[in-house]
């Protein structure tokens, strides 16, 4: 009863015989190539990351800038680019939910799971396209910063850890993305909770208003906030006026790490979370 | 070696919540024939499929395909597999060959092997022009086809088809038989669920009635049909004829109650089949005096069958979700 395949297969043909490891870079980039088709077909898929910063930046830099009062000065419109980095490539993170709980509800998944692959790898590639757009975003987040007067004072060293800290940090939020992906049952259902989970946690932080104008009560939700420390990390490793730095709050002090912390946390709980959920999706 | 099974399952059980979709579901299906599931929406085909599919773990009995258990060795079971839902299992926003290229090089194919594969089976799809449009630009009967192509480019020996024709028209359906003939005709084990009985009629070799998450009739659609009330002769009388006569002449023949109708002028003798038959009953029409239009031989259709076995009909719309009470 051996396989009956081998017999009608031509053996140069199939990989059966490499490692578990090989076959799952293959499957990633294979579906990760599918997500990239998809944006090639739709670009408007992108508009989360493209007009919405452009939209925020715009918005925050003309409209309230001019109202918020930086404590210790500075200048807004450079403020206004570390808060905006950090929330434009997290706030995709419902989009991802979207885009997953339309897979599932068709056949495409179940398909997928009927094939030899890995089972990792629907998960994982999507994390991966994800993080591509989120680069992609990064770019649009910088260069209207440019045009409306952002600018580094800092090495390149720092701009680049800016940079890596912020794709972490979104690519942490995008396995936040995929549990709620996977516990929700619609696209309509996803898109709405995503709304109603990170609209609160990016305007609760000192992403676009600095923590010193909230009210008492509210300081150490925003203080301990994963927003508040990407937007400082950021702040401080462009040279970017940071009024947080004079609050004795431990995230605020070590944003850096404090960033770290957070990602890590969240791929650690939302990672594993998501795989188990998907196969017990899987096997109903 | 005697007969392979592809397919073997024993008192499979799956429950969802208080349904219980599979209830002692028993399957042997030969290695290299067409297999027909019938039954009602709700009876547990589908349920069935996705377990012999690996997607589905039962909450008990066993089942291997190809001589792998679906839940222990599922590995081995996805590479010999193929599967085509009811819904076309495709990715809209890409052309018709990038994703039969994809689904090839997850079925582990090598990417030269991949393409190669998805343009012989455009091709044998009759899918070779529209290959490098977006599926989503695709009638249904294309997708329905690709779906297919889609299923077959891991060269599986064994294919599920959950429906395959549901919703086509009637020349899309058409030209589905064809190619399940024609996969059946190369040596491949195809299990196909259906609720049309005329389906499983013109193409499965064997079938297994399904009602309430188990099997409660199986074998060649021939024998089912033979077990349910044999065969008919059905008689259609000229202008005129004399229905009381005719009846008196037939009786000798017949195995039941004859049963009068069309306004007197025809007649169903249930009968038990054998040779010359129709000619002896004819002449003692002839005999009596009787004028005969019209003299066939009618077989029980699996639509009685259906009937006879469950007492429900088998296209009934309210049956949902397995939890009618026939």
């Amino acid at each position: 009863m051996s396989a009956i395949t081998a017999d009608l297969v031509p053996e140069r043909d199939v990989t059966y015989g490499r490692s578990a490891l090989s076959h799952l870079v293959t499957d990633v980039w294979v579906l990760t190539k599918r997500s990239i088709a998809r944006i090639r077909r739709e670009p408007e898929t992108l508009a989360d990351v493209t007009f919405q910063p452009v939209i925020f930046i715009l918005m925050f830099a003309y409209v309230f800038g001019g109202a918020i009062a930086l404590a210790g000065g500075g200048n807004y419109h450079e403020y206004l680019i570390g808060g905006m980095l950090g929330m434009g490539l997290a706030q995709t993170a419902p989009g991802v939910a979207v885009a997953l709980v339309t897979d599932m509800s068709t056949g495409l998944i179940d398909r997928f799971r009927s094939l030899p692959m890995s089972r990792w790898a629907v998960l994982a590639a999507r994390s991966v396209a994800e993080l591509l757009t989120q680069m992609i975003g990064a770019v649009v987040v910088v260069c209207v910063g440019l045009a409306i007067g952002w600018r580094v004072h800092t090495n390149a060293t720092d701009v680049i850890a800016a940079f890596a800290l912020a794709l972490l940090f979104g690519y942490a939020f995008t396995w936040a993305g995929i549990c709620l992906g996977m516990t929700l049952r619609s696209p309509e259902a996803a898109q709405q909770s995503g709304f109603i989970i990170f609209l609160p946690m990016i305007f609760i932080s000192c992403a676009f208003v600095p923590i010193q104008g909230m009210p008492g009560w509210l300081q150490p939700i925003a203080e301990w906030n994963p927003m508040s420390a990407i937007a400082t990390a950021c702040r401080k490793l462009f040279g970017n006026p940071n009024p947080a730095a004079a609050i004795p709050s431990w995230p605020l002090q070590h944003p850096e790490l404090a960033v770290l912390g957070w990602s890590a946390a969240m791929l650690v709980v939302f990672a594993p979370l998501a795989v188990h959920m998907y196969r017990r999706k899987a096997l109903g | 070696m005697g007969e392979t099974l592809a397919i073997e399952a024993e008192g499979l059980v799956k429950n969802y919540g208080t349904t219980k979709a599979l209830a002692g579901f028993d399957l042997a299906v030969p290695a290299g024939t067409i297999y027909g599931l019938l039954g009602p929406n709700g009876a547990g085909k589908t349920t069935a499929v996705r377990v012999f599919a690996t997607l589905l773990r039962p909450d008990g009995g066993r089942t291997q395909v190809l001589g792998h258990d679906v839940v222990t060795e599922a590995a081995q079971v996805r590479r010999q597999i193929g599967l085509t839902g009811q819904y076309a299992a495709l990715d809209e926003y890409l052309t018709g060959r990038a994703n039969l290229v994809m689904i090839g090089r997850l079925s582990r194919l090598t990417a030269r092997a991949a393409r190669r594969r998805a343009d012989e089976m455009l091709e044998r799809f009759g899918l070779a022009e529209a290959a490098g449009r977006a599926v989503k630009t695709y009638s249904g009967g294309m997708r329905r086809r690709l779906d297919l192509a889609a299923s077959l480019i891991g060269y599986p020996s064994v294919l599920f088809l959950d429906e395959p024709t549901t919703g086509l028209d009637p020349n899309a359906r058409a030209m589905t038989w064809d190619i399940v003939r024609e996969l059946a005709a190369e040596g491949t084990t195809l299990l196909l669920t259906t609720q049309y009985l005329e389906e499983a009629d013109q193409l499965a070799g064997r079938v297994a009635v399904i009602d309430g998450g188990a099997v409660i009739a199986e074998g060649t659609p021939d024998q089912l049909k033979s077990s349910v009330g044999g065969e008919h002769l059905e008689i259609a009388l000229a202008a005129g004829a004399d229905i009381e006569a005719a009846v008196v002449a037939v009786k000798p023949y017949a195995t039941g109650s004859i049963e009068p109708g069309g306004g007197g002028r025809r007649l169903s003798v249930p009968v038990s089949a054998a040779e010359g038959l129709t000619t002896r009953v004819v002449r003692a029409l002839d005999d009596a005096g009787v004028q005969v239009n019209d003299v066939t031989i009618g077989r029980a259709s699996l639509d009685d069958v259906f009937l006879s076995l469950t007492g429900h009909l088998s296209s009934s719309e309210d049956d949902s979700e397995g939890s009618d009470a026939a």
